[in-house]
């Protein structure tokens, strides 16, 4: 590689790492101030584990991000085998078309929507609403990623089964799901990160009977820095970092097994 | 095979009309009814019952006056144009910064662009807000970067950077690299390097073979980077809200203020409209530059 392409690198991971960096260090920093050096001392973690309200914001956040990604990943899966498998049925390119809609569309766009949906129904707002929204919302990623897995795979394994004889449902759960499990378990993760880290639509779609931990350091972060966000924020980087990891790792496994069976 | 794996586009289907269409086109009516201290705030309200009747009344009740105002008024006007010029301008930052950053990815050693990937793709996992927040402490007079050039002599007094459209401009930069830089490298790895040689050995210098051979071949990836940078960019309000000043109006913004604070649903949902309006030819374009995308894979 050029030194040229060296010097990129370096720079452009240095301003993606660097702000967040920044953050992680002072997390530790015993000073309040930014640019003052207190010395070491872990005592903003603390503070943040005796702050029940934010405690009680990352419960609503898991339960909502746990339940959103579950739902998005079963209809995300049913999407992408119908658009990969059904043909050319009426309405594939329209229903292609909407999976992409909540993908792109400007967040406040999606929330303002929705919000609008759920009052015109009398549907109350709260944790079954901000689960609705954000399965929309993951539903079309999760379309993406294990579309894209299934487009990749080897047909004959299929037919191969159908031929010694097994029914279309035993094909199905015997070879194609443990084939495109990884990218279904990749999507997932995409979709529980995506619904643990939205503020927007979450703010539209929540109403006053729940808070996430978005919208909670949301209210905090307006007010300016503090060491007891960095803590979290800390915290919060740490996890989407160990969740990244599993879910390429994931794919990594699913491109070795797919190796193995189409080699 | 096909009819029965046909069926299972059933329940996301209708799962997407209920919650994608239905309210895009309540979007829609609740944009051209007038606001009103009720609950909900506006009318007229589409009366299902009453038959035809109601049809006809909720129709005659409709009325234009969010968009006359909208249109009419400066202050809308500036948003969308300053929307667009943000996002716009941020796009341009992007591609100028994401075209050698995911290059260099692409031409670096086979072994490691495994964790190149994963480490341009961890902060796009990582949350928004968090990305954000992290400039605020950087960017503030009494921040890291004032306190470094000021250290360094490069300053005499602490910089008024927070507030300012440029502090938009770097957190939106910041923020989007990922989206830019994955579709481009995503390009750039695929193309067959015999033709860079070929430009080579032709006596092309580096410089030229990336703008006469690399360049052209990673449009598909550079049009899909900026559509995806640019479309969320021009409804984005957590980055003009936290890094911009109270004269920078973006629509995303504007219709978040509209809804939470003044409580004026149908204005707010002709700005939604609105940004609908201003998104819809890259959001097009897009979808196209998707499908032929996936035909060239194939």
């Amino acid at each position: 590689m050029s030194h040229f392409g060296r010097i990129t690198l370096g720079l452009g991971l240095a301003f993606l790492y660097g702000p967040i960096l920044v953050l992680v260090a002072f997390s530790f920093n015993a000073s309040a101030l930014v640019t003052v050096w207190g010395g070491f001392s872990t005592r903003w973690y603390g503070v943040l584990f005796a702050d029940g309200a934010l405690l009680a914001a990352a419960l609503v956040s898991l339960r909502v991000a746990l339940a959103a990604a579950a739902l998005a990943t079963l209809f995300g899966t049913l999407a992408a085998l119908a658009l990969d498998r059904g043909g050319r049925f009426p309405g594939r390119s329209a229903f292609a078309g909407l999976l992409y809609v909540p993908m792109v569309m400007p967040e406040v766009i999606t929330g303002l929507a929705l919000l609008l949906l759920f009052v015109g129904t009398g549907l109350e707002r709260g944790l079954v609403t901000l689960v609705v929204a954000h399965a929309t919302l993951g539903l079309g990623f999760i379309a993406v990623i294990v579309g894209a897995r299934l487009k990749g795979l080897d047909h004959t394994l299929e037919e191969a089964a159908a031929d010694l004889g097994a029914g279309p449902l035993r094909v199905f759960a015997t070879v194609t799901l443990p084939l495109i499990a990884p990218a279904v378990a990749a999507g997932f993760l995409l979709a529980f990160t995506l619904s643990l880290d939205d503020l927007v639509i979450a703010s539209f779609a929540a109403g006053p009977g729940a808070t996430t931990l978005p919208m909670r350091l949301y209210s905090q972060v307006r007010l300016g820095v503090n060491p007891e966000i960095n803590a979290a924020s800390t915290l919060l980087v740490g996890g989407v970092t160990l969740i990244v990891l599993g879910a390429s790792w994931l794919s990594a496994c699913g491109g070795i097994r797919s190796d193995v069976g189409t080699g | 095979m096909k009819r029965p794996a046909r069926l299972l586009a059933v329940v996301p289907a209708l799962w997407l009309a209920a919650f994608v269409l239905v309210p895009a086109l309540i979007v829609l009516k609740i944009s051209l009814s007038a606001a009103a201290t009720a609950q909900p705030p506006y009318l007229p309200v589409l009366d299902w019952s009453a038959g035809p009747v109601g049809w006809s009344s909720f129709l005659e009740a409709l009325d234009f006056t969010n968009f006359e105002t909208l249109l009419g008024d400066a202050l809308y006007r500036d948003a969308a144009l300053q929307s667009l010029w943000l996002a716009g301008l941020a796009t341009l930052i992007l591609a100028l910064i994401g075209t050698p950053l995911a290059h260099a990815m692409a031409r670096s050693p086979k072994r490691w662009q495994p964790l190149l990937v994963a480490l341009v793709i961890v902060p796009f996992w990582t949350s928004f807000l968090i990305r954000t927040y992290a400039w605020i402490a950087i960017l503030k007079p009494e921040g890291l970067l004032s306190a470094v050039l000021l250290r360094l002599g490069l300053i005499d007094r602490p910089l008024e950077i927070l507030g300012t459209q440029a502090a938009v401009l770097v957190g939106l930069t910041y923020a989007y690299l990922p989206f830019m830089v994955l579709p481009l490298y995503a390009v750039m790895v695929r193309l067959d390097p015999s033709l860079r040689e070929a430009a080579a050995d032709l006596g092309a210098s580096p410089i030229r073979v990336f703008w006469s051979v690399t360049l052209p071949l990673a449009r598909p990836g550079l049009a899909a980077g900026a559509l995806l940078c640019f479309v969320p960019m021009v409804g984005e309000f957590i980055i003009p809200d936290l890094l911009g000043g109270s004269d920078t109006l973006m629509l995303g913004r504007v219709l978040w203020s509209e809804f939470f604070s003044n409580r004026d649903w149908p204005l707010a949902s002709a700005v939604a409209i609105l940004m609908l309006a201003l998104v819809v030819v890259p959001l097009v374009l897009l979808r196209e530059s998707g499908t032929s995308d996936r035909d060239t894979v194939r």
